[in-house]
């Protein structure tokens, strides 16, 4: 006799349970159209040796400002260099500043979120004070006065934009905890003598989980372009490092001539962006219809 | 009313101050020996040098004084001066803001114009079923950088309508049509994501509003379609796009900065980027300073627009 004969009830329930809302997501065309490009420009940006014809610094003297071609798809730079290899490298900078940057954000922003909803109180009144200030700043200047001052380079601007970033999940975070904690079920675990430590995973972040998945996605698109804007002003990756808004920057003075200088890299951004859009738009029918409001 | 605006007008002081010391701390968070940083290796050498760098920011004194000091001339519209060329910070702050504040609201103009009908056109039931289109199509236009959209526009306007100035800037005061006319590409490039967004906000509060039972009473009393959707639907799906459009108009300021670097516009956007390239730190001061403060002063007033509009909201 199999296990699922001998006991029915313990198997389908969970198997039905762990399965919906993949159904869902896959169902919803946006979520799938979303995560089939995002999937993409993952194995893009991880398989970039592999996939990149030439080197992305690699010099083709003679070839400097040619159109695109057979032996060059995206045509060739000023300095001879493809631009197909030097888009397909752009995409580790972009994804690997974009998912770093959210992680970071979304690691501190988190626990800390979840803890000012658990104290409340003056904490949480200053924490919110001091949430609205950092608000107040137009992000992207911030972010290029903070760059400016760290010195321009990746990991600053990485660390840059987690610390612009970091009060949206806190905020998130707080408010499912305030949103949680008089909830029936958890009072009955704390009087059947939870630990904190049980009530945060096992009640709690159950319940944070799809709001912030939501808005990191949406995030990583905003972080895309917030990435691509900075190396477009030269406040992010230094050359020869090849990143698509630093790309768009140089090839902005050979556009009349050479527009696939700009185009390509222009169309990498949009593509991306557009992906995490998509998905994130799909994720929040899925995961929070509350929310939801037919797309706004 | 009174009372709430005496509220938030109270409220304001702590950000204020906050603000003030995130921007003064801007200076100071820069690795490495500030007067090394400010002059230069080779300048820094020259001990007459360091010292007239010390004393005119008052580096010599304790950080809470400096910062006291730099407050007090805040308070009397003095940013200081520039450590480049010397010339006043305020001053160039205040000849670089009309041309940022005109880019913003031609940007924000165009994008209502264009956002908050078509998102009323989109849920219209012949609209309804191009719901799938609406979507990528408005995604397609947020998730394009304005400063891509801005380079192929000037592009694409010096081959077709060489008659349509790209570049550089008239002020409005000396010649408003053509000041309008410079600035359109750049408002173009600025607004054109805004406009999705708004459509989005619109569409998705429009949407709401039509379930709403107020409106079945209206189509069940026999208005026209058309008067549903303009007089009971559109007034109140208006309310949170206020509050949207509040929050994107803060953000063209932040994008403004890239777009003024693309269309070579003198606003404050270049202002601090050029700064951030000369390692000119005042300038940069104090223009974060204008810019968060005018940041506050938008939603402070959108939010009493957004009170006006609704005295049922009130945001404390």
């Amino acid at each position: 006799m199999s296990k699922a004969e001998e006991e029915p009830w313990r198997l389908e329930p969970q198997t039905r349970r762990r399965r919906a809302p993949w159904r869902r997501l896959a169902r919803n065309w946006s979520a799938a159209v979303g995560a089939g490009i995002v999937a993409g420009l993952l194995a893009v940006a991880v398989l970039a040796p592999a996939l990149a014809p030439r080197g992305p610094t690699q010099l083709h003297a003679g070839f400097e400002i040619k159109p695109p071609a057979a032996a060059f798809p995206f045509g060739t730079d000023e300095l001879g260099r493809d631009m197909l290899s030097r888009v397909i490298f752009g995409a580790r900078i972009s994804l690997g500043a974009a998912l770093g940057s959210v992680l970071l954000a979304a690691s501190i922003g988190v626990p800390l979120g979840i803890t000012i909803g658990f104290l409340r109180g003056t904490v949480d009144l200053l924490a919110m004070r001091l949430f609205d200030i950092l608000f107040a700043f137009p992000a992207i200047l911030l972010a290029i006065a903070l760059v400016a001052a760290l010195g321009p380079s990746l990991p600053n601007l990485i660390f840059t934009i987690a610390l612009l970033t970091m009060p949206q999940f806190a905020i998130i975070a707080r408010g499912a905890t305030l949103a949680t904690t008089p909830l029936e079920y958890v009072h009955a675990a704390v009087a059947l003598g939870a630990s904190r430590r049980r009530i945060v995973f096992a009640h709690i972040l159950p319940n944070v989980m799809p709001p912030l998945i939501v808005a990191a996605t949406l995030n990583l698109s905003i972080v895309i372009l917030v990435e691509a804007g900075l190396s477009f002003l030269g406040l992010g990756t230094q050359p020869p490092t090849p990143s698509w808004g630093g790309m768009i920057s140089r090839g902005r003075q050979y556009m009349t001539i050479a527009p696939w200088l700009v185009v390509f890299p222009g169309l990498a951004i949009m593509l991306a962006v557009f992906g995490f859009n998509l998905l994130g738009d799909g994720l929040r029918e899925t995961l929070d219809p509350r929310l939801y409001r037919g797309g706004g | 009313m009174r009372a709430y605006v005496a509220k938030r007008l109270a409220l304001l002081i702590p950000t204020l101050i906050g603000i003030s010391i995130l921007s003064f701390m801007i200076i100071h968070v820069i690795p490495g020996d500030l007067v090394t940083v400010l002059l230069g290796i080779t300048a820094s050498q020259n001990e007459q040098n360091r010292q007239a760098i010390i004393t005119a920011l008052h580096l010599d004194q304790p950080l809470l004084v400096q910062y006291l000091r730099w407050i007090a001339g805040v308070l009397r519209a003095d940013l200081g001066r520039s450590l480049v060329h010397g010339g006043s910070v305020a001053g160039e702050i205040l000849r670089a803001f009309p041309v940022t504040a005109q880019l913003t609201i031609m940007s924000m103009a165009i994008a209502a114009a264009l956002g908050i009908p078509l998102g009323v056109l989109s849920v219209m039931r012949a609209a309804r079923s191009i719901e799938p289109v609406v979507r990528v199509v408005s995604l397609l236009f947020i998730s394009a950088p304005a400063f891509f959209v801005g380079t192929v526009l000037i592009v694409l306007g010096a081959r077709y309508v060489p008659a349509l100035p790209t570049l550089g800037h008239v002020p409005f005061l000396e010649a408003p049509g053509q000041s309008l006319l410079h600035m359109l590409p750049a408002s173009l490039a600025l607004g054109a994501a805004i406009s999705a967004i708004l459509l989005r906000y619109t569409r998705a509060s429009m949407l709401e509003v039509l379930g709403a039972d107020y409106v079945r009473t209206a189509r069940a009393k026999g208005a026209s379609e058309r008067h549903v959707v303009s007089r009971h639907a559109l007034a109140n799906a208006l309310i949170p796009v206020i509050a949207a459009a509040g929050i994107q108009f803060v953000a063209l300021f932040g994008g403004a900065v890239i777009i003024e670097e693309v269309f070579a516009l003198p606003g404050i956007g270049r202002l601090v980027v050029n700064a951030i390239f000369q390692r000119d730190y005042t300038v940069i001061q104090g223009a974060v300073l204008f810019l968060t403060l005018n940041a506050v002063l938008i939603n402070l007033a959108v939010d009493l627009l957004y009170h006006l509009v609704d005295p049922r909201i009130v945001y404390v």
